[in-house]
C-alpha cells in the first residue's frame, strides 16, 4: 500500500465518460500508482482478461471495476461503484458512473456527494452530446469543479491545436450552462502522460497532471460563519433528567452557549452540551457528528431542525429540479413520501414545468417525465418543512421522492425555491386556552381516529362510542368519511393527490376541535400510514389515539351494506380499497378491534374503558 | 495518536449511518463476527449512542467451527454492561454434524452461515441489519449501497438496487422486505488498522503474530485449533510463527508468516503487503463470482 499520510483529508471525485474513452484504463491506472491493486487481485484480473476481455494479452481494467458477473460477461457496467486510494496527502474515494446505461441516475448519484468531477473523452472525438449531458448533470448536482480530461492524445500524435480547440468547446458549453471552474487536461491514460507526471511528449502543455488537478481541489464545505443547521435524527432519554439531540451538523458552526430554534414547534433553548465522536467539546463543524443537550426541555423529535439565526423558512410549497428514476412516468397529481434531512413528510406533485433537452440544454415543456428525465416540478407539502435551497445546502436543499407503499425511491430533488404561504401571518395569543376550554368539561380532548376496510364497521363503532360518551355527559364530535364529502371535502375526488388532501383537512378540523376540548371521533378507511402519521402529527404526541378495525376483507365483502364491493368488483368503481387499492394495516395502534370475535356494542364499550384508563374522562 | 482527517471524515460519516439505521428500523440488530471491522464497528456504535447504552443488540452468527480465541473473546464482551450478546447456530447444522472437512466449503457455508443468519434474524423479526462489510473487499461488495434492500427470503438482487444519494439513506420497505446497512463501506483494510491503532480498540490476539500450529495445505497454512481438525495422510501440525488478517471459520482461514507482534508493526505491514486481504478467506474463491452468488442467496 502507499506511504504513511503527512497532511490529510479526503475527497470525493466523480468519475463519468464511456469505455471507449478509455476511462477504466484512467481508473486502473490510478488505483495502480497508489498501490491500491494487491497482487492476487491483479492474477484474478489477468485470468478473467483472458476470458472475457477485449485487450488480448493485456489486463483489462474495466474488468477491475466491473464487479458484477453480468457486468464482466456482457461487457457493460451497469452500476455505479466506488474504488478508494490514497497519495502523500489525502484519500480519495471515486464513484465511477457507467457512460451510458441509466447514465442520468447513476451519474446523479454519484455526483450528489461529489467534490469534483472528472469527465473523460476521446481527443478523436471531441465534445459529444455524452459530454454535453455530463456537463449538464454535474453543474444541476452542484459539483463545485470539473476537469476535462481529454484522453488518448496519442492517436492524435499529441496535436496542441486539436487539444485547444476540444478545450474551446467545452468552455463553450460550460458558459452555457453556467459551470464555473472547469479545466481541461491532455493525456495518455494508457502510458501514463499527465496522470500523475507531466507528459514529456506534450512539452507545449504547461498545466497541471490530472493528478496535481485533484490534489489542488479542496471539498466542499459550508462556509463556517453560515447559521448553523442541525437535521435531528434521534433524540434520546437516557435517564429521566436528560435528554440528547442526535445528528450531523448540515451547516455552519455550534457552540455551547448557542440559542437554537426548532423552527417546526416555534421554541428555543440555549446549547448546554455538545459531544463529538472524540468526546465533550465547545464547538462543533458542519459534517460533524453531534450530540448536543439543551439547558431546557422544548418540543423537538426525529425530523425537526436546531437552527440558529437567520432562521431557516418553514415551506409549504417548493418548487424544485428533479431527476426521475423509475420507468413508470411521473404525473402532476402523484403524491409522494418526501425525504429531506431527516424529516418525511408527505408532498403532491401540483405542476410539472418543464424538462431539460439535453441536446440543447433548454428547458422545454412537458406533461410527464420519463425515467432518467430531468424536469422542474412543483410539490404542495402536507405538513410544513425546514428546507433551503440546494445551492445553499446539499443536506437541506436535496430530497428523494419515495413511493408511499414499500418506499421505493423514486426520484431525487433539488429545491430551487421553497415557498411559506404563512409568512405574513403570524399566530394570535388569546385568553382562554385549549387547557382552559378542556378542564371546564372535565375532560381531556383526544382524537379517536378509526381506521379500517370500507364495511369493517367503523362507522358503526365509532357512533355507539359516542353515544356512550354523550350518555356520561361529555362533549363529542364525529366526522365521517362519507359525511366530510358532503361538505368541507366536496371538491375532492378519490385520486391519490385528493384523498391525501382529503386526510389533511380532517386532521387539521380534527386539530381545531381538541382546541375546543372536545373528543373527536374521526371514521376513515385512511388506507395510508403515512396520512394516519400525518393526522397524528398534527393533533400532537398524547392527543392521538389510533382504533384499528380489523374486519378480514373476505368479512368486509359479504356485509357490503352500500353495495361498493359488488360495483368494484363488476368494475364500475375503480380505485377502491381492498379491491384495487392498497391497505396499509396499523403496526401499533392504540386499539385493535377485532370484529369477528365481538359485536359492536362490547367494542365500544371496550373502547369508553379504555378511555378511563388513560384518563381521557374521569 | 492523534486520528488523521480523513477518519475523522469517515468516523462521523459511520456515526450519521448507525444513527440512520436506529432510527428508521422498528427491530434493528447488528451483526458482531468478532473480527477487526466488528470491533470497529461496535466502537462506532459506542460512540454513536453515548451516553445512552446501544439501541440494538448484537447477533453472532456461530458456525462452532470460529477459532477458539474469538468465542472467548466474544464471551468476555458479553460481559459489558451496555451490550446485549445474542447468540445464533443453525440447529440443522448441529443435527447433520455439517463440518467442513466433510462438507466442504460450500455446504459449510450455506448452512452454518448464510442459512443461520437468515433463521436468526426471521427468528428476532428484524427488519434491518448492520454489518461490518466493506466496499473494498471484494468486487460484488464495491457495488452494492450502503442501505441494502433485501427481497423476501433475504435475497440480493444487484438490479434491483435503489439509488443512494446524499446523505440520505432509505429503510422503507414493503412487508417481509429487509435492509441491510453497511456503515463502514467507505473504509479501506488500512483505514480500520489505522483507526484501531489510534482509538486503541481491542482486538482477537489472533491478528498477532505468534508461535502456532499450523498445517501445510494446497499451499496455504491453515491453523490446528483443536482436535476435531481432520489430517490428511503424511500430514503433522508444525509450529510457525504466524498472524492472520482476517478471521472466519479457522478450517477456512489460512494464516500469513509474520513477525507482527503490536499495532504498529501490524500497520508497517499494510503499508507494504502485496496481497488482498480476503486472499486467506478460502471460501471466497470456492466457486466463480461466489461473494456475489452467496450475497444473492441472503449472506451478509
Amino acid at each position: 500500500m502507499s506511504a504513511p499520510l503527512k497532511t490529510s483529508g479526503l475527497l470525493r471525485v466523480l468519475t463519468c465518460g464511456s469505455v471507449d474513452d478509455g476511462k477504466s484504463t484512467l481508473i486502473g491506472r490510478l488505483l495502480f500508482e497508489f498501490g491500491a491493486v494487491p497482487d492476487d487481485v491483479m492474477e484474478a484480473l489477468l485470468r478473467d482478461s483472458k476470458r472475457f476481455g477485449t485487450t488480448g494479452d493485456a489486463p483489462d481494467y474495466a474488468l477491475l471495476v466491473d464487479g458484477l458477473a453480468a457486468e464482466r460477461e456482457q461487457g457493460v457496467t451497469i452500476d455505479l461503484a466506488y474504488r478508494y486510494f490514497q497519495t502523500a496527502t489525502r484519500r480519495y474515494i471515486l464513484a465511477d458512473a457507467p457512460g451510458h446505461e441509466q447514465y442520468t441516475r447513476n451519474m446523479a448519484t454519484g455526483a450528489s456527494l461529489a467534490d469534483a468531477a472528472v469527465l473523460l473523452i476521446d481527443a478523436r472525438k471531441g465534445v459529444l452530446p455524452q459530454t454535453r449531458r455530463h456537463a449538464a448533470i454535474a453543474k444541476l448536482m452542484g459539483v463545485p469543479r470539473v476537469l476535462l480530461a481529454i484522453n488518448k492524445m496519442d492517436l492524435i500524435g499529441f496535436d496542441q491545436a486539436v487539444f485547444d480547440s476540444i478545450a474551446a468547446d467545452f468552455a463553450a458549453v460550460a458558459a452555457q450552462i453556467g459551470l464555473e471552474q472547469v479545466q481541461s487536461i491532455p493525456l495518455c491514460a494508457r502510458d501514463g502522460d499527465n496522470i500523475t507526471m507531466p507528459g514529456e511528449r506534450m512539452g507545449w502543455y504547461r498545466g497541471p497532471s490530472l493528478l496535481a488537478a485533484l490534489e489542488a481541489c479542496e471539498p466542499a464545505s459550508a462556509a463556517p460563519d453560515a447559521p448553523a443547521r442541525l437535521p435531528v435524527q434521534l433524540v434520546q432519554r437516557p435517564d429521566a433528567d436528560s435528554r440528547y439531540y442526535l445528528g450531523s451538523l448540515a451547516g455552519g458552526t455550534l457552540r455551547v452557549g448557542d440559542t437554537v430554534s426548532n423552527v417546526v414547534a416555534g421554541v428555543d433553548a440555549k446549547v448546554a452540551r455538545i459531544i463529538l465522536p472524540q468526546g465533550e467539546a465547545e464547538r462543533a463543524e458542519a459534517g460533524d457528528a453531534v450530540t448536543v443537550a439543551l439547558d431546557r426541555e422544548i418540543d423537538v423529535s426525529r425530523g425537526d431542525v436546531l437552527a440558529t439565526a437567520p432562521l431557516p423558512i418553514l415551506a409549504d410549497t417548493i418548487s424544485a429540479s428533479v431527476v426521475w428514476m423509475v420507468d413508470a412516468p411521473l404525473e402532476r397529481g402523484r403524491a409522494f413520501t418526501l425525504a429531506l434531512g431527516t424529516a418525511r413528510v408527505t408532498g403532491t406533485v401540483t405542476a410539472i414545468l418543464g424538462k431539460l433537452d439535453i441536446a440543447t440544454l433548454t428547458d422545454v415543456p412537458t406533461a410527464t417525465l420519463a425515467v432518467n428525465e430531468i424536469g422542474r416540478i412543483e410539490i404542495s407539502l402536507a405538513q410544513p418543512l425546514v428546507c433551503e435551497p440546494y445551492t445553499t445546502s446539499r443536506d437541506l436543499g436535496g430530497f428523494l421522492l419515495l413511493d408511499r407503499l414499500g418506499g421505493e425511491t423514486m426520484g431525487a430533488g433539488m429545491v430551487a425555491e421553497a415557498v411559506s404561504s404563512r409568512r405574513h401571518l403570524k399566530w394570535q395569543a388569546l385568553d382562554v386556552t385549549p387547557a382552559v376550554r378542556a378542564a371546564s368539561k372535565a375532560q381531556k380532548p383526544v382524537v379517536l381516529w378509526f381506521t379500517g376496510l370500507p364495511a369493517s364497521g367503523k362507522s358503526t363503532i365509532a357512533n355507539l362510542v359516542e353515544r356512550r360518551l354523550v350518555a356520561l355527559g361529555r362533549h363529542t364530535m364525529l366526522l365521517d368519511g362519507d359525511n366530510v364529502r358532503h361538505g368541507l371535502n366536496r371538491d375532492l375526488g378519490f385520486g391519490e393527490a385528493d384523498r391525501v388532501e382529503n386526510i389533511r383537512r380532517v386532521a387539521e378540523v380534527s386539530h381545531l376541535f381538541l382546541e375546543a376540548g372536545l373528543i373527536v371521533i374521526a371514521a376513515f378507511i385512511s388506507p395510508y400510514r403515512t396520512d394516519r402519521d400525518l393526522a397524528r402529527q398534527v393533533a400532537g404526541e398524547g392527543r392521538f389515539l389510533e382504533v384499528f378495525v380489523d374486519t378480514p376483507v373476505a368479512e368486509c365483502q359479504r356485509r357490503d351494506p352500500k353495495g361498493h364491493y359488488a360495483k368494484a368488483a363488476a368494475g364500475q368503481i375503480r380505485n377502491f380499497t381492498g379491491v384495487d387499492a392498497p391497505y396499509e394495516p396499523p403496526l401499533a395502534p392504540e386499539l385493535h378491534l377485532h370484529t369477528l370475535e365481538h359485536a359492536a356494542d362490547a367494542l365500544a364499550e371496550q373502547i369508553v374503558d379504555d378511555l378511563r384508563m388513560r384518563g381521557v374522562i374521569f | 495518536m492523534s486520528l488523521p482527517a480523513h477518519l475523522r471524515v469517515l468516523e462521523a460519516e459511520s456515526v450519521h449511518i448507525l444513527r440512520e439505521a436506529a432510527a428508521q428500523a422498528q427491530r434493528p440488530v447488528m451483526l458482531y463476527s468478532i473480527g477487526k471491522d466488528s470491533s470497529v464497528l461496535l466502537h462506532l456504535a459506542r460512540k454513536a449512542f453515548r451516553p445512552a447504552p446501544l439501541p440494538f443488540p448484537l447477533l453472532h452468527v456461530d458456525t462452532t467451527w470460529k477459532f477458539r480465541a474469538m468465542i472467548e473473546f466474544r464471551n468476555r464482551l458479553a460481559q459489558s454492561p451496555d451490550v446485549d450478546v445474542h447468540v445464533h447456530s443453525n440447529p440443522e447444522g448441529i443435527a447433520q454434524g455439517i463440518n467442513p472437512f466433510t462438507h466442504g466449503s460450500v455446504v459449510h457455508n450455506k448452512v452454518w452461515k448464510t442459512d443461520a443468519l437468515k433463521q436468526a434474524l426471521d427468528f428476532g423479526g428484524h427488519d434491518l441489519a448492520i454489518a461490518g462489510a466493506r466496499r473494498d473487499e471484494e468486487r460484488s461488495r464495491a457495488k452494492e449501497r450502503i442501505f441494502s434492500l433485501r427481497a423476501p427470503g433475504h435475497t440480493w438482487d444487484p438490479k434491483r438496487q435503489r439509488p443512494e444519494l446524499w446523505r440520505l439513506y432509505n429503510a422503507s420497505v414493503a412487508p417481509g422486505e429487509t435492509v441491510r446497512a453497511f456503515p463502514l463501506s467507505n473504509w479501506t483494510e488500512l483505514d480500520i488498522w489505522t483507526y484501531i491503532q489510534a482509538e486503541g480498540i481491542e482486538i482477537v490476539d489472533l491478528y498477532f503474530a505468534k508461535e502456532r500450529p499450523v498445517v501445510e495445505r494446497d499451499g496455504v497454512m491453515i491453523m490446528v485449533d483443536d482436535d476435531r481438525f481432520q489430517f490428511r495422510p503424511g500430514e503433522k501440525a508444525e509450529m510457525r510463527r504466524v498472524r492472520f488478517r482476517s478471521i472466519g471459520c479457522y478450517p477456512f482461514t489460512a494464516a500469513v508468516a509474520s513477525d507482527a507482534t503490536t499495532l504498529d508493526e501490524i500497520v508497517a505491514e499494510m503499508r507494504t503487503t502485496k496481497v488482498s486481504e480476503r486472499s486467506g478467506r478460502l471460501i471466497d474463491s470456492d466457486q466463480d463470482s461466489s461473494m456475489e452468488m452467496k450475497k444473492r442467496e441472503g449472506y451478509f
